[in-house]
């Protein structure tokens, strides 16, 4: 990024783009989150609270990194569990078939994801919204049907069976629990981590104003495809990342990470708990997580209890929970110093 | 991938009289589909991603009415009928209220409706594979052409289809009906200006649309098997069909949709696997290189 963009960008947020304090208040929320999760094993044997906390650690970055696109970027798309089941499919392949070691697996799943992002979002980001959505969908939809159909290498629809193994590295044997929970949540706090910062830089705010205007960003000098893109292959990468976790927790990886009903939730979590509060898309899968455990254990039609809760959503309170409570603070807070 | 299978069919006549025909009637299936929603999104600037849903409804309707009444007539009028209620309810109640903003909210409203239908279907249908069988009064020996074997239910599809495509184009374009929903595609608040409902221009849209998707899945119900996913699939398909056609534009649909017809059912023989790759493939090189499609508008500003 040139100065002169970095100067306008951190005007156009309102707020000094990036400064020394609110990165250190961000390291500080991290810690302590990070602290507060690891300790809760060390109260509690329970089995569900720490399987809910290592699927929610692969949710909530996948969450967040679509909410790059859709929050801080304004593209919304369909087609986010493309990256999300090809990072889980190069990870667990990798580690089944060349037999690497689990950072060396990781590592492949971001390239990989990164390239597909890179080619994918080529194409995507010059279109307008409702041809963004729909096109990222179809490319979903095309990564879907090739792990359908390439069977020998991807197992078709029964999905990567045997087990993925997990070899230790560095003194760590992720076959054990609770080394897997503790190393689920500590990639997760670190990818969260590392989005807030990527949008709290100059980078952030230069996404926000292509969002809020692009053709003043264009008038500016700044090339808003290229930035589009960054953002696109950004978030693809933390969403591979997600997929590397599920897989991990799961040993495996299904077609159905890649299909369009991963990417309508990834949606609905961060509509759920807001677009414009950096938390908001984790508090959304935590809810959702718990909703979907909640429902499957008492009626199989899943999906109908689903759509009615988004309509609710959608139709009724029009806006997430997180940007509700913003939303009502800041008028308690304005009315306060006006009254 | 096998090309030599692919020139033998080219050059056989039997074996392209079938694919052809085969083609043909997934293009007009097709068709229907992609009309209506290509109609709304060119009016009302909202792309109705249950439009699937509409489809797959009319297909069960159908399957009911057919089994009660063991007229076929019948069930395709109630399943075109019985979709266009429910297309009327589902604008005014529901989609009605999204209009305008942005694409998340319309992405979800719709999102919440595949879902909710695909278990409304599994409730009262069942999950498994259904299937209508064909009809009696279609069950008499097919055309031969060439050797190749062209069945009597598709050349009624084919019509129909043919028929429907005529209609849309003659409403559409000569009546006083089509002048106002051209207007109210153009610029609705001053069609409404002009004292004309455009509420009930784009109730009557998504009704058309309704009746469309209903009629496709009441047509495609002898032939095709029925599953609670087959909303789904259709719709990816008749979105890539818009997009080549061209967004908004009926005549870009009709084309679109016989092109990826006769690609699929070629295709299925020259290159089995890729047959998906190759419609996104043609999707993608018409968005890169004219993304307003064949036959479409420029986009509204």
């Amino acid at each position: 990024m040139s100065s002169p963009s970095t100067r306008i960008a951190g005007a156009a947020g309102g707020q000094p783009a990036s400064n020394a304090a609110g990165a250190g208040r961000d390291l500080f929320w991290a810690v302590l989150v990070f602290a507060l999760v690891a300790v809760l094993p060390l109260l509690t044997d329970s089995r569900v609270l720490s399987d809910y906390v290592i699927r929610l650690s692969a949710f909530a970055i996948f969450a967040t990194s679509l909410n790059i696109l859709v929050g801080y970027g304004g593209m919304v798309s369909f087609g986010h569990a493309m990256f999300f089941g090809g990072g889980a499919y190069a990870f667990g392949l990798l580690m089944q078939k060349a037999g690497t070691s689990v950072p060396m697996g990781m590592l492949g799943a971001i390239v990989f994801s990164a390239v597909l992002a890179l080619a994918v979002g080529a194409i995507c980001v010059r279109l307008k919204e409702i041809y963004f959505a729909f096109l990222t969908l179809a490319f979903q939809m095309l990564l879907h049907s090739v792990i359908l159909s390439w069977i020998s290498l991807t197992g078709g629809d029964q999905g990567l069976m045997g087990g993925i193994p997990r070899p230790p590295f560095l003194g760590i044997d992720l076959g054990q629990d609770r080394n897997l929970y503790w190393f689920s949540a500590a990639v997760a706090v670190i990818c969260l981590l590392a989005m807030r910062l990527v949008l709290q830089s100059p980078f952030g705010y230069t996404l926000r104003m292509v969002r809020d205007n692009a053709d003043r960003a264009r008038f500016l000098g700044i090339d808003v495809w290229r930035v589009k893109l960054y953002a696109f292959v950004l978030s693809g990468v933390f969403a591979s990342i997600g997929g590397v976790l599920l897989a991990l927790f799961v040993s495996g990886a299904y077609p159905d990470f890649s299909y369009w009903t991963m990417s309508g939730e990834a949606v609905f979590m961060i509509m759920l708990g807001g677009l414009h509060v950096f938390a908001g898309p984790v508090l959304g899968a935590g809810l959702l997580l718990l909703f979907n455990d909640l429902v499957s254990r008492f009626t199989e039609y899943h999906g109908l209890a689903l759509g009615v809760i988004v309509l609710l959503f959608a139709l009724g309170f029009k806006r997430g929970i997180a940007d509700f409570i913003g939303h009502a603070y800041r008028r308690v807070a304005t009315g306060k110093r006006t009254g | 991938m096998n090309p030599s299978e692919l020139l033998d069919c080219v050059t056989s006549v039997s074996c392209l009289v079938t694919q052809t025909t085969t083609g043909l009637i997934i293009g007009a299936l097709l068709f229907l589909v992609a009309a209506g929603l290509t109609l709304i999104f060119g009016v009302l600037g909202v792309v109705n991603f249950a439009h699937g849903s509409l489809y797959m409804l009319g297909a069960y309707l159908a399957l009911t009415v057919f089994r009660a009444t063991d007229s076929f007539l019948a069930a395709a009028l109630g399943a075109g009928l019985g979709v266009a209620l429910f297309a009327v309810v589902f604008e005014r109640l529901f989609m009605r209220r999204v209009y305008g903003t942005d694409v998340l909210m319309q992405l979800l409203v719709c999102y919440a409706f595949i879902l909710i239908l695909d278990d409304v279907v599994k409730i009262v249908w069942g999950g498994e594979f259904l299937s209508m069988g064909m009809p009696e009064a279609f069950q008499s020996p097919p055309f031969f052409v060439g050797g190749g074997v062209v069945p009597v239910f598709y050349l009624f599809l084919m019509v129909v289809a043919v028929a429907i495509a005529l209609l849309l184009w003659w409403v559409l374009g000569y009546t006083k009906i089509g002048k106002i929903v051209r207007a109210a595609a153009q610029n609705a608040t001053m069609t409404s200006a002009l004292g004309i409902n455009t509420n009930l221009v784009y109730a009557g849209v998504f009704a058309c649309g309704g009746l469309l998707a209903g009629l496709a899945g009441a047509l495609a119900a002898p032939v095709r098997s029925m599953s609670p996913g087959m909303g789904f699939s259709i719709l990816i398909e008749s979105f890539i069909v818009t997009v080549i056609g061209g967004m908004g534009s009926v005549s870009g649909a009709l084309v679109g949709a016989l092109l990826i017809g006769l690609v699929r059912s070629f295709g299925s023989i020259g290159f089995p696997l890729f047959v998906e790759g190759a419609m996104f493939a043609a999707m993608v090189l018409i968005l890169v290189l004219k993304p307003s499609g064949l036959l479409g508008r420029e986009p509204r500003p």
